[in-house]
């Protein structure tokens, strides 16, 4: 494959001789086809091309740190460390108060996590350890088509097909076999936090899975062959030599789905409801950070309205990268070549 | 099967000793849940898919890929404009993006291995693929849309240039680490300068693999909606103007999807439709030249 890379470059270092030089013989080897110097320049151009194309990683890393910090400077003045816990959201009088916003955040992102971890691991452990062979690689990359389908198409879906499920049957069901929790109270809309959830869960399946079998990958094949010998069955092997030693990544593929739903914004706020409420039930409607922004940004007047939302959104990028970076610790904990030691 | 602790028990002793009715059946159960997750999980991809072509499918008529849209309520119309857009705006995101992304997976691989500065550069990459879409939308309004005092597709382009260069990067980078060190040395024995190894030699051996990365990028930023929502704010009419609102497939989506009509809710599902051929035929495509690639038989 190198031949053929090779093809015909231009080379700028010494040339094999032409025919009819070598034929003429001496008057080639007088008269050198370059010069060192040229070559010299055009490396370290190259060279300070390419840092300032890496260095532009940053830059963007920063301008974003810089743009929120400014930007969400009068509000930062305004309201302080208030403004996390105060319901009012009042842009008519000035009043900003982002509490329902992180509260819808936490609330649907935790329910998603509840619906897709336990389904996230089950796949990767089916694709691992149990499929047949011929169908891994099929299943791995169907259940990763998931996670290539845009946000706005899960969120039309979610809208015609979902909510109508969850109006008609789902949450009638839920509020009379489950309605001493509280949690399933109140009227039906089919959209709210519930819906909200579910999609969020749909979404950050493929996430979770794909990195647990990542790691699931990682664990030597001699830990699930001793476990195996010791007349394990195979969940015993799966859990006690497989699952056990790939916790940590687990972990982190986890925490990396709980980054994306954080900040999902469209099939979220199609769904939600988009009311700053705080209610208790998950059929109620509520909002999330990433949708405040993404329904009133363009429509902000005033410049206090403006900086509290991007308040709003400096939050968001600070907690998403907090857990974006725990998360990439654990998985390379465990894929780092050494399989992590359960010493619990 | 009750097992005394007390005596020694050699392997021998439990040569046809069955494994307990219990053992078995949570073997059993937990095969049986784990198979369930997957039909579970494979359902709403199918609900997604079914949908999508149930619905769109039929909405899809030489109107909708040739018309723009007609006042609200109104039959008829189409999101031509919103497919021009989405592609002129991914054309100018490309431009931005791939170079940067590119050039950056170039020094990571190339000088920037194993150096604390490579290090910095690659965990912000990786940072910065973590970001929320959104936000890359408050920032790419801060730089292009406020000093430009009006929403523009150059700051769609823009925003959706800053989400593709961290996937790029990372891709261009793993692909230039799997050309084989000889087949630079080779190179430079020839006396080949280094950068034009790095472009003919290296670069050229990974192609496919750098492809597969840029594709894996477009499609991960051709569906959003979220950075355009106030950056290239969507247009009802043609426009190529760099620093005009323009429409985008993703954009008119959603506007349909949320509007009360039904024909806009009709022409969401079709346009959806187009969208999500657009990615999987990009996908598709660079599994096709992750296969039979270059790259294969570098290695």
């Amino acid at each position: 494959m190198a031949n053929r890379a090779l093809g015909e470059p231009r080379l700028t270092g010494p040339q094999p001789l032409p025919k009819e030089a070598v034929a003429v013989g001496t008057q080639a080897a007088a008269k050198p086809l370059i010069t060192a110097g040229d070559s010299r320049v055009a490396d370290r151009a190259f060279y300070f091309a390419m840092l300032g194309c890496a260095l532009s990683v940053i830059g963007i890393v920063g301008l974003i740190v810089y743009e929120l910090i400014t930007k969400s400077n009068l509000s930062w003045h305004a309201f302080g460390w208030r403004f996390f816990f105060r319901s009012d959201w009042d842009p008519v009088n000035d009043q900003f108060g982002a509490f329902p916003f992180v509260y819808g955040t936490l609330v649907s992102s935790a329910l998603a996590l509840l619906i897709a971890v336990p389904l996230a691991i089950g796949v990767a452990v089916y694709i691992t350890e149990m499929s047949p062979r011929g169908l891994r690689g099929a299943l791995a990359f169907t259940t990763e088509l998931l996670a290539a389908i845009p946000s706005v198409i899960y969120g039309l879906w979610a809208i015609f097909v979902l909510v109508p499920l969850l109006r008609q049957y789902v949450q009638p069901f839920l509020a009379r076999y489950f309605g001493w929790t509280t949690l399933f109270e109140g009227p039906p809309y089919g959209i709210g936090m519930l819906a909200a959830g579910i999609i969020l869960a749909i979404m950050v399946v493929p996430i979770i899975s794909s990195i647990t079998r990542e790691v699931m990958t990682a664990v030597p094949q001699q830990q699930r062959e001793a476990v195996l010998a010791l007349g394990a069955t195979r969940w015993e092997m799966i859990r006690t030599g497989v699952l056990r030693n790939a916790r940590a990544g687990i972990a982190g593929g986890v925490i990396l789905g709980l980054g994306r739903a954080l900040g999902e914004t469209m099939a979220v706020t199609m769904v939600i409801g988009n009311r700053p409420e705080i209610a208790k039930s998950l059929f109620a409607p509520g909002y999330t950070m990433a949708s405040v922004i993404a329904n009133e940004f363009s429509e902000a007047t005033g410049d206090l309205y403006l900086s509290a939302l991007v308040e709003v959104g400096l939050a968001l990028f600070i907690v998403t990268i907090i857990v974006n970076i725990l998360a990439q610790f654990l998985v390379w904990t465990v894929t780092r070549g050494t399989p992590a030691r359960g010493n619990a | 099967m009750p097992e005394t602790t007390t005596k020694i028990m050699l392997p021998s002793d439990f040569a046809d000793a069955p494994i307990s009715l219990g053992r078995r059946g949570l073997n059993a159960l937990v095969t049986f849940a784990a198979l369930g997750a997957v039909v579970l999980v494979l359902l709403p991809l199918a609900a997604v898919f079914g949908y999508l072509i149930y619905k769109g499918i039929g909405s899809i008529n030489l109107a909708f890929l040739t018309q723009i849209p007609k006042p609200p309520g109104e039959p008829g119309g189409g999101m031509a404009n919103a497919i021009g857009g989405s592609v002129y705006i991914l054309l100018i995101a490309s431009s931005f993006g791939v170079p940067l992304g590119i050039g950056a997976g170039i020094y990571l691989s190339e000088y920037g291995r194993g150096t604390r500065f490579g290090n910095l550069i690659r965990f912000t990459a990786d940072v910065l693929n973590g970001v929320p879409s959104i936000i890359v939308g408050i920032v790419a309004y801060g730089l292009v849309v406020l000093s430009q005092g009006h929403f523009s597709a150059l700051a769609g382009g823009v925003a959706l240039a800053i989400m593709m260069v961290p996937t790029i990067t990372r891709t261009t980078e793993e692909m230039l680490l799997l050309v084989p060190q000889i087949v630079r040395e080779a190179a430079y024995g020839l006396g080949v300068s280094r950068w034009r190894t790095t472009l003919s030699i290296t670069l050229r051996t990974a192609t496919s693999g750098v492809i597969t990365g840029v594709m894996l990028a477009f499609a991960r930023v051709a569906g959003e909606t979220a950075p355009l929502l106030f950056t290239a704010f969507g247009n009802q009419y043609w426009n190529w103007k760099i620093n005009q609102p323009t429409a985008a497939l993703s954009l008119q989506i959603f506007t349909y999807a949320i509007s009360p009509f039904d024909e806009w809710h009709r022409q969401a599902w079709a346009g959806a439709l187009i969208l999500i051929v657009l990615i999987v035929a990009s996908v598709g495509a660079v599994r096709l030249v992750a296969n039979r690639g270059m790259l294969k038989g570098a290695n």
